[in-house]
């Protein structure tokens, strides 16, 4: 987006810098990863068998290697799809009637709804070779991950200032342009903060996406994820901490070429920021401005897309205010449409399922999802009360908000699959009961979005509310009730929203444990959905995954929604 | 057709959709023509449509009657030869003040050296030489502004749009600003032929423009042109420049006057639209008023610069004096009545008193709730019964509005309380 020429050719020195070197082992790195795990993908689907997963720690940097990539891949794919889906919503009106709450639905399917549909198609792509389960497994990484950055563009794509556009189109900018150049832009920040919300979940499904069985289809893609469902299965301690061990450095690794470079660079669009704000800083932000090489292989893009901006003349005909169609006909035939479309898959979906299923199973898994619910109401109560306090405690505390944030994102990120050893042993151990405690599995990786947001509120506590109830000594219970609980109250309930959605889903893999051979059930719709996905029987999935928007999309709409909107309106500063 | 004509617009209506389904009139027959080398300022107070007319004229929007012509073209989109200044300046904070600048070029398909060279020149026009790297969060508002206006001279329009550029800056800022783009103006450095400028300040509109037309709101309309015929630069303290200032008030003052003079008496229709303006600006002017040098009776242009008001914060309240019988307003002058020079005297709760009467006997609605209230058993009533019944008689909005300045002045009063949470009208005062 710069229009200066290159740095390669303003700065007079000839001789490579340091930044160069640096800059071409990780693009040659780079190149070699991709060629060696092209070749290993065209390898016929038999071949994975033939390789068993190996528990070798000496396999595990190859096994990272094909996460990581998977996890870009469906990176790039989930980014496509934020740019086109969340833009059509956004700017149609109409069809954001659909979309939105579409994506809201999308949201509330677990990971193994996806697989259990769309497996034999993926596999179909690519007949007999891994690169059809390779499809399947990035698919799965990316129906994890795109959802809720698709949610924050749409957002943002509703805030971009006005005036903002308005100068675009009074100088002369076409469609095209203003969304690279002023829409894409403004929504980075807030995109880039949700990707790095979805790689952590991308981590926290890894298991199921990478090791999966679907009927008689078993199929485990050599990864971390796969290394880990091997670990449980042999009951060996020292490879989850291998995995663990690898995990921590592929995020690391993540964070450092990836993330924090993002973060530093869409600091320039963040349109609140003031000058004395903290920068962020990133060397490997450094090296891609400051090598040559980089610039070599971004400029044909950079002219490109400037190309691409001038390509159509700047918009000139505007639609005559007045429809041709007045605009409540054209609102009562889509809405029309919407209806009957509605109505022919609820048809479906009835006569599908009602086929080989009757009352009995519906009442079965009514209560077993009420079962999940439970455990998704009692469970978020009980972390809130926990993290609420702590966040708020470590939120007013800048030093400690750097010390803590980092940590509960990694966490936020840990398969729960890595705690099975541990779940299972104590519940045999003390003969509990798995109907109780296998639950607090569910909130393992989502508690952290309550801490995450409380902190966040707790730091925007503006200072001099802060002052003021110093200067009044409002202490004990008198501050908490009138001064820290109202003013992270509308940021606790947004991630009180994101945690029990992500618990829902967690409930495929927290309600069936395993270690070795011995494998424990609770009672619950997740555990259905499971059974039924590794048994194949495609009628119950179906009734499992259509329980489960249902009881979603309903506490979300009766319970949440409710509570954001009187959170917004009472409780937000400014 | 006169060919220095640059822009004609006529007989321009303009509506926006309400969620009820009807519509909201914003700008109703409106005319306005520039010609080459003339300012033209558009005078209103906020929600008299003059933003709206610019966005027409910018080929942001259509209007939904009337015509709108660009050197004899219609205009159907937005024209290459017309740039608009912002009020919030609409930087793209990414941007660096070059970029900023050379955007509109860059989307014009121009070579990159010729791209560099105007904006080079157009940034040392307008003064920011030294800045061209800088990021507009970097830089202050008078700067950013300045931003704003290079990038709208270096597509060399012919006409230039401003949308009250000065209004987000202090006043110092503003008033170098405006200065210098007189002085370049007059010294016809500036690649522009014609400029509209909308504003509501009065002085601001007398300083730079060959022609003023003074806006109505509810809806828009254009009531009266007043040709300034002054050779720049114009100082504020010159005689003719006052008599202009003078002019431009008694002439909107008058307007409001008569309209609230043909309001329907009290009685008969308990409904009036009213404006929200809280009772403490009510009290302070009053007592500015009272206090010397007015001694009751005050100049509006006067009072509005010692006060720093501008007319969207004065007229309000100066209308509300009026409605409440607390002042009245004649030739430009607003004058206490006994009322409110009883109120200036006396203490907080001989205040409420005062105004409690004063908004029992003027403001039927508020006594209208009132009368509600005390014939319930439970002395309560939600704020639906109302807002329907307000409703009835003018639009969502407005009712909204109104029922605010009822519920603030009632608060004031102690006439009656209201609870935001429960949405519930009721007579109990905490105690």
């Amino acid at each position: 987006m710069k229009i200066l020429p290159p740095v390669s050719i303003v700065t007079r020195r000839f001789l490579p810098s340091s930044w160069d070197v640096m800059a071409a082992i990780f693009v040659f790195g780079l190149i070699i990863l991709f060629s060696d795990a092209s070749r290993e993908v065209i390898q016929p689907l038999t071949s994975l068998a033939r390789k068993p997963i190996s528990l070798d720690p000496s396999a595990l940097p190859q096994y990272a290697l094909r996460t990581a990539l998977r996890m870009l891949v469906a990176l790039a794919f989930s980014l496509t799809f934020t740019f086109t889906y969340a833009t059509w919503a956004a700017k149609s009106p109409r069809a954001g009637t659909l979309l939105v709450p579409l994506l809201d639905i999308l949201q509330s399917i677990p990971i193994l709804g996806f697989l259990s549909v769309t497996l034999v198609f993926f596999l179909s792509l690519a007949p007999g070779r891994i690169l059809g389960a390779e499809f399947a497994a990035v698919f799965l990484i990316f129906t994890s991950q795109a959802w809720n950055m698709a949610f924050s563009f749409y957002q943002s794509l509703r805030t971009v200032p006005t005036e903002l556009t308005e100068a675009g189109r009074v100088f002369g900018l076409n469609a095209w342009a203003r969304f690279w150049r002023i829409e894409v832009p403004f929504g980075m920040p807030q995109l880039i903060w949700n990707m790095m919300m979805s790689m952590s979940g991308a981590w926290f499904m890894l298991v199921a996406s990478e090791a999966f069985t679907v009927g008689n289809t078993s199929i485990t893609l050599p990864g971390i994820g796969s290394y880990i469902a091997a670990a449980v299965e042999a009951k060996s301690l020292p490879a989850i901490f291998w995995a663990i061990g690898a995990m921590l450095v592929v995020i690391l690794i993540f964070d450092q070429l990836l993330f924090r470079p993002l973060v530093a660079w869409a600091d320039r669009f963040r349109i609140d920021a003031e000058p004395g704000d903290e920068e962020v800083e990133s060397w490997a932000l450094k090296m891609y401005r400051r090598s040559k090489l980089f610039d070599a292989i971004g400029t044909p893009f950079e002219i490109l897309m400037r190309r691409s901006y001038q390509l159509t003349p700047p918009a000139r005909k505007l639609p005559v205010a007045k429809a041709v169609i007045p605009a409540w006909l054209a609102a009562g035939i889509w809405y029309a449409i919407l209806v009957v479309l509605g109505a022919y898959v609820v048809w479906r979906v009835a006569s599908f399922v009602g086929a080989s299923l009757g009352f009995s199973d519906f009442v079965g898994v009514f209560l077993r999802g009420l079962a999940t619910m439970a455990r998704v109401i009692l469970l978020i109560a009980l972390a809130s009360l926990v993290w609420v306090p702590i966040g708020i405690h470590v939120g007013l505390r800048p030093h400690l908000t750097r010390i803590v944030q980092p940590i509960a994102q990694f966490l936020a990120a840990f398969p729960v699959n890595l705690l099975f050893p541990v779940a299972v042993y104590l519940i045999v151990r003390w003969e509990l009961n798995p109907d109780i405690w296998l639950s607090p599995l569910m909130v393992l990786g989502t508690q952290w979005y309550i801490l995450f947001n409380v902190i966040a509120g707790a730091s925007a506590l503006p200072k001099e509310l802060r002052d003021v109830s110093d200067n009044l000594q409002i202490k004990g219970w008198l501050w908490w009730k009138n001064v820290a609980l109202p003013a992270v109250f509308p940021y606790y309930v947004t991630g009180a929203i994101t945690a029990s959605g992500g618990s829902w889903n967690a409930s495929i893999v927290a309600e069936v444990v395993s270690w070795g051979s011995r494998q424990l059930h609770a009672f619950g719709l997740g555990a259905y959905i499971f059974d039924a996905t590794t048994a194949g029987d495609y009628h119950r999935i179906v009734l499992g995954l259509a329980m489960m928007s249902f009881l979603v999309v309903t506490v979300n709409r009766l319970f949440w929604r409710p509570l954001y909107w009187y959170a917004e309106r009472k409780y937000r500063m400014g | 057709m006169d060919a220095s004509v640059l822009l004609d617009v006529h007989g321009v209506r303009r509506t926006f959709p309400r969620p009820g389904g009807d519509e909201l009139l914003v700008l109703d027959g409106v005319d306005l023509s520039l010609k080459e080398g003339e300012i033209v300022g558009l005078l209103g107070r906020s929600g008299s449509g003059k933003s709206t007319l610019l966005r027409l004229i910018a080929g942001l929007a259509r209007p939904q009657g009337g015509s709108l012509s660009y050197l004899g073209q219609p205009i159907d989109g937005p024209a290459s030869g017309i740039a608009m200044v912002f009020q919030g300046f609409a930087l793209f904070p990414w941007l660096t003040v070059l970029e900023n600048v050379q955007l509109g070029l860059e989307a014009l398909g121009l070579p990159e050296k010729e791209i560099r060279t105007r904006a080079l020149a157009a940034i040392d026009l307008i003064g920011l030489d030294g800045y061209e790297s800088a990021y507009p969060r970097e830089l202050s508002g008078g700067m950013r502004q300045r931003v704003g206006f290079a990038r709208s001279l270096v597509v060399h329009p012919n006409i230039l749009l401003m949308d009250e550029p000065f209004s987000a800056l202090d006043v110092l800022t503003a008033e170098n600003l405006r200065t210098d783009l007189i002085e370049l103006w007059m010294q016809a450095k500036l690649p522009i032929k014609g400029i509209i400028l909308v504003t509501h300040n009065i002085e601001e509109a007398v300083q730079m423009c060959d022609r003023v037309l003074l806006f109505s709101s509810n809806p828009g309309r254009v009531t009266s042109e007043i040709v300034i015929d002054a050779p720049r630069p114009r100082e504020r303290t010159d005689p003719r420049f006052e008599d202009y200032v003078d002019q431009i008030y008694v002439a909107m003052t008058a307007r409001r006057v008569e309209r609230q003079r043909q309001a329907p008496p009290t009685g008969s229709a308990p409904v009036q639209q009213l404006t929200h303006v809280s009772s403490s600006t009510i009290a302070g002017l009053i007592e500015a008023v009272a206090a010397p040098p007015y001694n009751g009776k005050a100049d509006l242009p006067d009072i509005a610069s010692d006060l720093q008001l501008e007319i969207d914060d004065l007229f309000p309240v100066t209308e509300a004096l009026q409605l409440l019988r607390l002042g009245d307003i004649e030739g430009g002058d607003i004058k206490l009545t006994h009322m409110g020079k009883r109120f200036a005297d006396a203490d907080t709760n001989e205040r409420k008193e005062i105004f409690s009467r004063s908004l029992q006997s003027y403001v039927p609605f508020a006594t209208h709730i009132r009368r509600v209230l005390d014939e319930r058993a439970n002395h309560a009533a939600p704020r639906r019964r109302f807002i329907d019944e307000l409703e009835d008689h003018m639009a969502e909005d407005a009712a909204e509005e109104t029922l605010r300045a009822i519920i603030s002045w009632a608060r004031f009063a102690e006439l009656f309380s209201y609870d935001k949470e429960s949405e519930m009208f009721s007579l109990e005062n905490p105690t």
